[in-house]
């Protein structure tokens, strides 16, 4: 089976400051892969490119074959961007629905999707409320459904529990695990958080643009010797900043 | 489909915010008005005393509004003591008119209307008198209009230009933050994340807003035309066409210059740098007088050619083929802009 994404020498840089060096990442069907990493680390745009929201400066990616940016993928890709993106003028129904249409369900087909995806989220009994009197948390929740509207192949979640309290969390991260497992979705998630991380089949650990290493997280704890991902983090830090000190 | 997708999404937004709905449609009606009544003001009429004048001539000045009172002598010291804008004497045939000029404005337009009721009673005699001789007086004393009438107040000039620079006005500031807010909220980011072309964008975004600019130019020309009495000599379509030609390009502009705007702030920034420089060279002051680097300048602004596209037909009373050069033009700006709006969203997405 081929992989979902393939990343091949990536480089990016924002006028002159370099933001992606060189990033190679190979992400396998129907796996929950976290990216981990400070902010700054690179880890939206490296996201958003394989969405084909920024073009890179050299190298390629892939998703589901295709080679991005490509418009007829981004129809299998669910997005959920770091800041929320809601219309607060609209009720959460009326965002769901506007993205629905913008993938081309139908009459059908949005009913039972929005039903599904704001029943995940908890936000059924809310859909009828305008988003400028949502909380911060059923915001996150409601960006959360949108991403899942179309019932894509590929989910990529920016730090997708941020905001959200510990009940909910853990309930978003069963249906992912579900949706995985069940569904066979290949999903990315970006986080800061370790015991996410954990929860992920596979990491890569992103500092200052590139990826100082990936495996399963039992992996890279042997890797590095450690008992948890956060030493693991820190250890990789102090490694990378060391190898600079040298160079 | 994704284009009306967006263009209800839009409209809703747009109906949801009142406020921003009230600016459209009330705030240019509020200005239109408060300016009308300011360049009508002064027309508390003018008071002349008038001594030893024929009484056709008195009918005559009484009929331009001019409250004429009758004295037997006066003097400058009479103008001052009974309040008087003047004082017309005849002196042994010769007229000799005194102004009060304590506001030069005023004694200019009552020295006008006596010369002109004055000129007109001499034309009449001459005529009178002898037909042939009425030909050279004519030429001599021109009283004639070419545009507008004895009733035509500076605002009837000015009017047409308003209509059109105050639905440039706005429809750029409402559509470049509309636009704007997307950027800043991440929606933009969000949208690119679909598969939706940016064409499609530009072109829901064009509708979208144009719904509201549409309305805005109906209301604002029919208030015009019908509440505040600003002469019309052509046809009112012309008029919306004309306008609704200036909000696509004040849309396009206002979109595409909202990409280079980080914040509602800055956006504002737009308005002394883009917007107001417009009415300078929408036909308020005459280009001929200007520097020819300024003409030039003037041949860049799309309210060059709507103001002179607008004075033409509700003043002049011109139809659509004699100002089809501006309409070219305005039409050249607006697919200008949309390509460019085109352009600016591959920031975004190249696709």
């Amino acid at each position: 089976m081929n992989p979902s994404i393939i990343v091949q020498k990536v480089n990016k840089s924002f006028g002159k400051k370099p933001v992606l060096n060189e990033v190679n990442l190979t992400i396998g069907k129907g796996q929950l892969y976290g990216l981990i990493g400070p902010s700054g680390a690179g880890k939206t745009t490296l996201v958003k490119m394989i969405v084909g929201m920024e073009k890179a400066n050299s190298g390629t990616i892939h998703v589901l074959d295709e080679k991005m940016p490509n418009l007829a993928i981004l129809q299998e890709i669910g997005y959920m961007a770091q800041s929320n993106a809601l219309y607060l003028e609209l009720t959460g129904e009326e965002n769901l629905k506007f993205f629905a249409s913008l993938f081309k369900l139908n009459k059908d087909e949005q009913r039972t999707r929005i039903a599904y995806a704001s029943n995940l989220v908890n936000l059924t009994a809310d859909l009828k409320k305008r988003v400028a009197a949502y909380s911060g948390g059923m915001k996150r929740r409601l960006s959360l459904a949108i991403a899942l509207i179309q019932d894509p192949q590929l989910l990529i979640l920016d730090e997708p529990t941020v905001g959200i309290d510990p009940e909910l969390k853990l309930s978003i991260w069963n249906e992912l695990l579900r949706l995985k497992n069940d569904e066979g979705k290949t999903i990315i998630v970006t986080t800061h958080v370790m015991d996410e991380a954990e929860r992920c089949d596979m990491v890569a650990m992103v500092r200052d643009g590139a990826i100082l290493a990936s495996g399963t997280p039992d992996e890279l704890k042997d890797l590095y010797h450690v008992g948890s991902l956060d030493e693991v983090f820190l250890k990789a830090g102090v490694k990378q900043h060391e190898n600079l000190g040298v160079n | 489909m994704r284009i009306s997708a967006l263009i209800k999404r839009i409209t809703l937004q747009l109906l949801r915010d009142k406020r921003t709905l009230g600016l459209m449609f009330v705030a240019p009606l509020l200005i239109l008005t408060l300016m009308y009544f300011l360049f009508n003001g002064n027309t508390v009429d003018p008071k002349l005393g008038v001594v030893g004048i024929d009484e056709q001539l008195v009918k005559g000045l009484e009929k331009t509004d001019i409250q004429v009172i009758e004295y037997e002598k006066a003097s400058s010291d009479t103008v001052i003591d009974k309040d008087l804008d003047g004082l017309l004497e005849a002196d042994s045939g010769n007229m000799i008119l005194t102004l009060k000029n304590d506001d030069t404005s005023k004694a200019k337009a009552l020295q006008m209307k006596v010369n002109q009721v004055a000129a007109a009673q001499v034309q009449k005699k001459l005529i009178q008198q002898s037909p042939a001789a009425g030909g050279m007086a004519t030429k001599q004393i021109d009283t004639k209009y070419v545009y507008g009438n004895k009733d035509t107040v500076f605002f009837d000039v000015l009017s047409p230009i308003l209509v059109g620079y105050f639905v440039f006005f706005f429809v750029f500031i409402i559509s470049g933050i509309g636009l704007l807010r997307e950027r800043t909220t991440g929606t933009l980011d969000r949208l690119m994340s679909t598969p939706i072309r940016r064409w499609e964008i530009v072109t829901a975004y064009l509708t979208g807003y144009g719904i509201f600019a549409i309305v805005q130019t109906v209301i604002v020309v029919i208030y015009a035309i019908n509440v505040l009495d600003i002469v019309l000599a052509g046809s009112i379509f012309d008029v919306i066409l004309i306008n609704l030609l200036l909000a696509l390009v004040a849309l396009a502009l206002g979109i595409l210059l909202s990409s280079f705007a980080a914040s509602e702030f800055q956006m504002i920034q737009f308005i002394p740098v883009v917007v107001i420089p417009q009415v300078f060279f929408a036909g308020i002051f005459p280009l001929d007088g200007m520097a020819d680097w300024l003409q030039a300048v003037a041949k860049i602004m799309p309210m060059y050619y709507a103001g002179d596209a607008l004075k033409a037909v509700m003043y002049k009373g011109m139809g659509l083929g004699e100002i089809s050069g501006d309409i070219i033009a305005l039409a050249v700006f607006a697919v200008i802009f949309i390509a460019l709006n085109i352009v600016a969203l591959k920031k975004y997405r190249t696709l």
